[in-house]
C-alpha cells in the first residue's frame, strides 16, 4: 500500500464540565488514502462530526480538549503543529463543507468575496484574480450564469446552489482532503442525488480524498469506496464498502442496516414495522470501559460488559482488503473457527 | 400568442433584475424615511454653519461688539450681545465648532473603545470576558458626569482633556451591546466555517462578525454623538469647560445669572443644542429602521 495522506493514531477528545471528564473520542484510528473516499457512519452523538472537528484542531475549547493521539498528515504531526502552521493547512491542504449551507455562508458578502477568500489567504491572489478565479469555481460546481452570480449574496441562492458554493470555496486550493460532515443532510433527495454526483466529478478530476461523514447509509452505499462505522466515540468496524455493507460484521453496523426501509417491499405486501436499535446511544458521561453497545445489543455477552472488545481483522475467503470489528461475539467465532480448522 | 408572451417576460425581468446587497438596500429605506431625512437636513444645516460660518464672519468671537445684552434684532446685533457685550451669533458660529468636534471625536473614541473591548469579551468569551466585563462594571458604576468632572480638574481644562474624559465614560454601554452582538455570532457556522478554511482570530473579528454585527452598533455610535454632544454642554455649564474656546455650553454656563434680563445669550445657544441633538437622533433612529429587518416591515 501507498503512504496514508492521512493517518490517525489513537485520537481521543474529552470534554470537561462540571460533571466531569468524558471521552467524547477514544482511540480512534484513521487512514485516508489519495484520492479515496472514506465513509464515517455513526448515529448523533457518536463522534463523528467531532473526529471531523478534530481533525483540523477545530474543537471548541473549552469544553473540549484532544488529549491524546497522533494526526499525521503526509508525515506530519497535525496535533503539535503550531496555530500559524493550522492556518496555512485548513483550506488549503485540508478543507471542510458542513452541514447547513442555509447558514454556513456568510450574509453580508457576495459569494463572490467567500469563495475568493481563501485564494487571496493561501494562494496569495489580488482581488481581480480571485475573482476571476471564483466564477471559474462557479462554473466547476456547476452554477449557471456564474458571470452574474458572483455577486450576489447568499440569501439569493437556493439551499442546493449555497452547497455548491461552499464546495466551491472548499475545494479553491485542491486540497488533498475535503471533509464533508453530513453536507446533503439539510437538503431534499434530488439535489442530494446532485450535490453527491457533483462531489464525485470533482473528486475524479482533482484527485482529491473525501471523507465523508453520514448517518445515511443510502449515501454510504453511494459514495464509499471504504467505511468506518462508529459507536460511542470508538470505531466498531471498519473495511470496504462492499465488506460492511454486505456482511457487517458488528451487531450495531447490522442493526444500521436493518433499519433501512425499503421501498419496494413494504408498498407491495402489508407494511412491515420499521426495524430500529432498540435504546439510546449511552450519554458521553456514562461510558465505562466495556463494550459501549451491550445494553442494545441482542447478542451480549457476559465478556460485553467486563471489558471492552478489542479491534481484529476477521477472516473471510473472498476478502482481497482487511475486514475489521470490535466485537466479542465476532472474535469468538472467529477463534472457533480457527480452532476447528 | 405574441401578446401572450410580453408580459411573461416581463415578468421573467423583474424577477432577474440585480438584488442590492443589503447595505445599498438599507440606504434606500433611509433616504425614504422622512424623519431621517429631516435629521440629515438639520445635522447638516448645523454642520455647515458651524464650517463656513467663522469664514464668512472672519471675527473674533470674544470680541465685545456693542454694550451688554443688548436685545436681539437690533442693528447692532442680530441675535443681541451677552453679558459682556459679545456678539451672540459669532459666538454661537464660533462654538459650534467646538461643541460639535469635541462631540464627535468623543463619540469616535468612545465607541472604538466599546466596539474593541465588547469584541474581545464576546468572542474570546471565558476569562478574557470575565475581566473584561468587570472592568465595564467598575466604569459602569461610577457616575459618569462626577468621574469626567474629576479627570477635567485633574488635567486643567481643555478641549482635548475634555473629549478624552468624555470618551472614557461613556463606552460602556457600546461594549456591551457589541460583546452581545459577537456571543450572537461566534458559534454560528459560517464563523466555523471561516475557521476552517484558515482565517485567523483577528481576521474573524474584525472582517467577518463585526460587519455583521455593525447595524445595531451603528445606531448606537450615532447616538453616543448625541450623548457626547449634551455630556460637553453639561461639563462647560458647570464651568469645566475650556475657558479660551467658545463652546455652547459655555455660552449658557457663563451667561446663566443673567437668564431673566438677557434670555436671548442662552436661548439661543440652547436650541443649537437641542436642533444638534434632536438631528442626531433623527437619523439614529432612521438608521435603526432601516438597518434592523425586524422593524423593516413597518
Amino acid at each position: 500500500m501507498t503512504q496514508p495522506l492521512l493517518k490517525v493514531e489513537n485520537l481521543q477528545v474529552e470534554f470537561n464540565s462540571r460533571r466531569g471528564k468524558a471521552m467524547v473520542l477514544n482511540g480512534v484510528n484513521i487512514e485516508v488514502q489519495p484520492g479515496e473516499t472514506l465513509c464515517v457512519v455513526g448515529e448523533s452523538g457518536c463522534g463523528k462530526s467531532m473526529t471531523a472537528l478534530a481533525l483540523l484542531r477545530l474543537i471548541p475549547s473549552p469544553p473540549g480538549k484532544i488529549s491524546g493521539g497522533r494526526v499525521l498528515f503526509h508525515g506530519e504531526d497535525l496535533l503539535t503543529a503550531s496555530e500559524e502552521r493550522m492556518r496555512q493547512v485548513r483550506g488549503n491542504r485540508i478543507s471542510m463543507i458542513f452541514q447547513e449551507p442555509m447558514t454556513s455562508l456568510n450574509p453580508v458578502f457576495t459569494v463572490g468575496d467567500q469563495i475568493g477568500e481563501s485564494l487571496r489567504l493561501h494562494a496569495g491572489l489580488n482581488a481581480s484574480e480571485a475573482r476571476t478565479q471564483a466564477i471559474a469555481m462557479l462554473k466547476q460546481v456547476g452554477i449557471p450564469a456564474p458571470e452574474r452570480r458572483v455577486d450576489e449574496y447568499p440569501h439569493q441562492l437556493s439551499g442546493g446552489m449555497r452547497q455548491r458554493v461552499m464546495i466551491a470555496i472548499a475545494l479553491a486550493c485542491q486540497p488533498d482532503i475535503l471533509i464533508a460532515d453530513e453536507p446533503t443532510t439539510a437538503l431534499d433527495v434530488t439535489v442530494q442525488a446532485q450535490i453527491f454526483d457533483l462531489l464525485r466529478e470533482l473528486q475524479r478530476e482533482k484527485g482529491t480524498a473525501i471523507l465523508l461523514i453520514t448517518h445515511d447509509m443510502g449515501a454510504v452505499a453511494e459514495m464509499a469506496d471504504r467505511v468506518m462505522v462508529m459507536y460511542a466515540g470508538r470505531i466498531i468496524e471498519q473495511g470496504t464498502a462492499e465488506q460492511v455493507l454486505e456482511r457487517p460484521a458488528h451487531p450495531y453496523t447490522q442493526g444500521l442496516i436493518n433499519c433501512l426501509p425499503e421501498l419496494g417491499s413494504s408498498l407491495q405486501s402489508e407494511r412491515a414495522e420499521l426495524a430500529e436499535i432498540e435504546g439510546m446511544v449511552p450519554s458521553i458521561w456514562e461510558l465505562d470501559k466495556a463494550c459501549a453497545f451491550r445494553e442494545r445489543c441482542t447478542h451480549a455477552l457476559e465478556k460485553c460488559a467486563q471489558e471492552a472488545p478489542p479491534m481484529f481483522t476477521l477472516t473471510h475467503s473472498s476478502d482481497t482488503a482487511p475486514h475489521m470489528t470490535a466485537c466479542w461475539l465476532q472474535l469468538q467465532q472467529t477463534t472457533d473457527q480457527g480452532q476447528a480448522a | 400568442m405574441l401578446q401572450t408572451d410580453r408580459p411573461q417576460n416581463q415578468n421573467l425581468m423583474k424577477i432577474e433584475a440585480p438584488v442590492d446587497g443589503p447595505w445599498r438596500e438599507a440606504t434606500r429605506l433611509f433616504m425614504r424615511n422622512p424623519s431621517a431625512i429631516a435629521g440629515l437636513v438639520l445635522l447638516g444645516f448645523v454642520l455647515l454653519v458651524a464650517i463656513a460660518g467663522p469664514w464668512v464672519m472672519g471675527a473674533d468671537p470674544f470680541e465685545i461688539r456693542a454694550a451688554p445684552l443688548t436685545a436681539p434684532f437690533s442693528e447692532e446685533a442680530i441675535l443681541g450681545t451677552d453679558y459682556l457685550g459679545r456678539d451672540v451669533l459669532t459666538t454661537l458660529v464660533y462654538g459650534g465648532r467646538a461643541t460639535l468636534l469635541v462631540g464627535a471625536i468623543a463619540a469616535i473614541l468612545s465607541v472604538s473603545i466599546g466596539i474593541t473591548l465588547g469584541a474581545m469579551a464576546g468572542y474570546y468569551g471565558g476569562r478574557v470576558d470575565a475581566v473584561l466585563m468587570r472592568i465595564t462594571e467598575f466604569f459602569q458604576v461610577l457616575p459618569a458626569l462626577l468621574f469626567a468632572m474629576v479627570v477635567v480638574t485633574l488635567f486643567s481644562p481643555s478641549l482635548v482633556t475634555i473629549t478624552l474624559a468624555i470618551g472614557v465614560v461613556s463606552w460602556t454601554g457600546t461594549a456591551r451591546l457589541t460583546r452581545a452582538e459577537f456571543m450572537k455570532y461566534r458559534n454560528l457556522e459560517f464563523v466555523r466555517a471561516e475557521r476552517s478554511i484558515g482565517a485567523s482570530h483577528a481576521r474573524i473579528i474584525w472582517q467577518v462578525i463585526l460587519p455583521n454585527a455593525l447595524p445595531p452598533l451603528i445606531v448606537s455610535a450615532t447616538l453616543a454623538i448625541g450623548a457626547a454632544i449634551l455630556f460637553e454642554a453639561g461639563l462647560s455649564f458647570l464651568g469645566l469647560g475650556d475657558p479660551n474656546q467658545m463652546s455652547w455650553g459655555l455660552m449658557i454656563g457663563s451667561n446663566r445669572q443673567y437668564i431673566f434680563s438677557g434670555w436671548w445669550a442662552v436661548a439661543f445657544p440652547g436650541a443649537a443644542i437641542f436642533v444638534t441633538v434632536l438631528g442626531v437622533s433623527l437619523i439614529g433612529d432612521g438608521l435603526n429602521d432601516s438597518l434592523n429587518p425586524k422593524l423593516r416591515e413597518r
